[in-house]
């Protein structure tokens, strides 16, 4: 049941009156379901800020959340949902902060006994329904940013391209390879190799759980766009299951070289560019 | 219309194409390397392709013809410069520039052909012993 103009200025009188009591009663109730992991200070500011809004929202004729007279309500609705959101309160905690206000109303309304007072509770009530979904809404859109956020970041985290040596790069490869990591392996390595004009990039799969045909076809791929641009690759890092999966997949890798280990890989390459090694030259002076 | 300058470093023959090829470019280009080639001896081509934005299959084959039409005159081509986005796009569209070696800059592109002028220099030199060997006789 939607409320009307004059509820609406009766809700922002009744929220103005009895100011203290309310709050108090208000915080109390929300204390006890948060168990003391916000501050007193902090959910005492929450609640004055969100008894403001209602009153002003109130004296302006709110009739519905979703109207203009509600938008600074919903501001103040949306920045404590967030700001719980980022705490790592669940949805529950933070609706019930706003569905309080309910039981506080409640009670302040019992003592005035009015002919009125149960419709105009009703209506308070779907007014508070109405805040605490919205609540609800910003919370989930809330998380999902920070979801989205940290996929961002792991995406930048997983993939640091290294300087092994002059002119040498590799490429530790952790995680499973998707086709949008894979993107960003392949664009971020390309661009090191032109930025430190390095002719020779080690792809290391040490840390890839599993090598399918597609994962094989990402890889192959950046090979492939390595050597168009005048840089070879050495794949490394696979273990005797991978092995055993890539000859079963009949995945072929052509005459690109493959190493067990980095270190291996790195001796290939530094043979290639002609450094000498220390076991190397031992062995050739026996 | 546009021409491609060509210039000579020593003993390398370097173009860097800064414009859009269109097919008159493509062909003027051909023959001044080509003449080029005959009239200073030269045996390193380098193309340079840094400023190209797009290679499509159109420049792909125009890569291709000019690193025969050099080896035929015993210059060895090498492209230098390629973007890392023009290699993703030459991968994702399954092309690939055959018989065309590649460095990663012009620099590397010159170590490049003069490191296989080394070897085909003892590989001559070889061939030289051989003949006179067979010859005394």
């Amino acid at each position: 049941m939607a409320m009307s103009a004059e509820q609406g200025g009766r809700l922002a009188h009744l929220l103005s009156q009895h100011t203290d009591r309310l709050t108090d009663r208000w915080i109390e109730i929300v204390a006890g379901s948060l168990r003391g992991r916000l501050s007193r200070a902090e959910l005492a500011r929450q609640v004055q800020e969100l008894r403001r809004a209602a009153t002003e929202a109130g004296q302006q004729g709110l009739q519905d959340l979703a109207d203009e007279h509600g938008g600074e309500l919903r501001a103040v609705l949306a920045e404590i949902s967030t700001s719980r959101a980022r705490q790592g309160f669940s949805a529950t905690e933070t609706a019930i902060s706003v569905f309080a206000l309910k039981d506080a109303l409640l009670e302040l309304m019992e003592q005035e006994q009015d002919a009125g007072t149960l419709r105009d509770f009703v209506a308070y009530s779907a007014l508070i329904d109405q805040m605490g979904l919205f609540t609800f809404e910003t919370f989930v859109r809330a998380r999902e940013s920070l979801i989205a956020d940290q996929a961002e970041q792991l995406l930048e985290l997983s993939t640091p391209v290294v300087k092994l040596w002059e002119g040498v790069v590799a490429v530790p490869l952790v995680g499973t390879l998707d086709s949008a990591r894979a993107q960003v392996v392949m664009e971020r390595l390309l661009q090191t190799l032109v930025d430190t004009g390095s002719p020779y990039a080690i792809i290391d799969i040490t840390g890839v759980p599993a090598v399918d045909t597609q994962v094989a076809q990402h890889i192959l791929k950046t090979v492939v766009a390595a050597r168009l641009m005048g840089a070879d690759c050495i794949i490394s890092g696979i273990r005797p299951q991978i092995a055993q999966t890539i000859v079963a997949l009949g995945i072929e890798f052509g005459d690109i070289a493959t190493k067990a280990s980095l270190a291996d890989a790195l001796r290939h390459v530094l043979r290639l560019t002609g450094v000498e090694t220390a076991s190397r030259r031992v062995r050739r002076e026996a | 219309m546009e021409r491609v300058p060509i210039l000579k470093i020593g003993d390398i023959l370097l173009v860097s194409i800064q414009v859009d090829m269109s097919d008159q470019t493509a062909i003027q280009l051909q023959e001044d390397l080509a003449e080029r080639i005959v009239a200073t001896g030269c045996h390193g081509v380098i193309i340079d392709i840094t400023a190209l934005d797009i290679v499509d299959s159109f420049v792909g084959r125009m890569l291709s013809t000019i690193a025969s039409i050099s080896k035929v005159l015993d210059a060895e081509t090498v492209v230098v410069g390629m973007r890392p986005a023009v290699a993703i796009t030459l991968v994702e569209l399954g092309l690939s520039l055959n018989g065309i070696r590649t460095a990663l800059n012009v620099e590397r592109g010159m170590e490049l052909i003069a490191a296989s002028r080394a070897d085909d220099g003892d590989v001559a030199l070889g061939d030289d012993e051989d003949t006179e060997t067979t010859a005394t006789p």
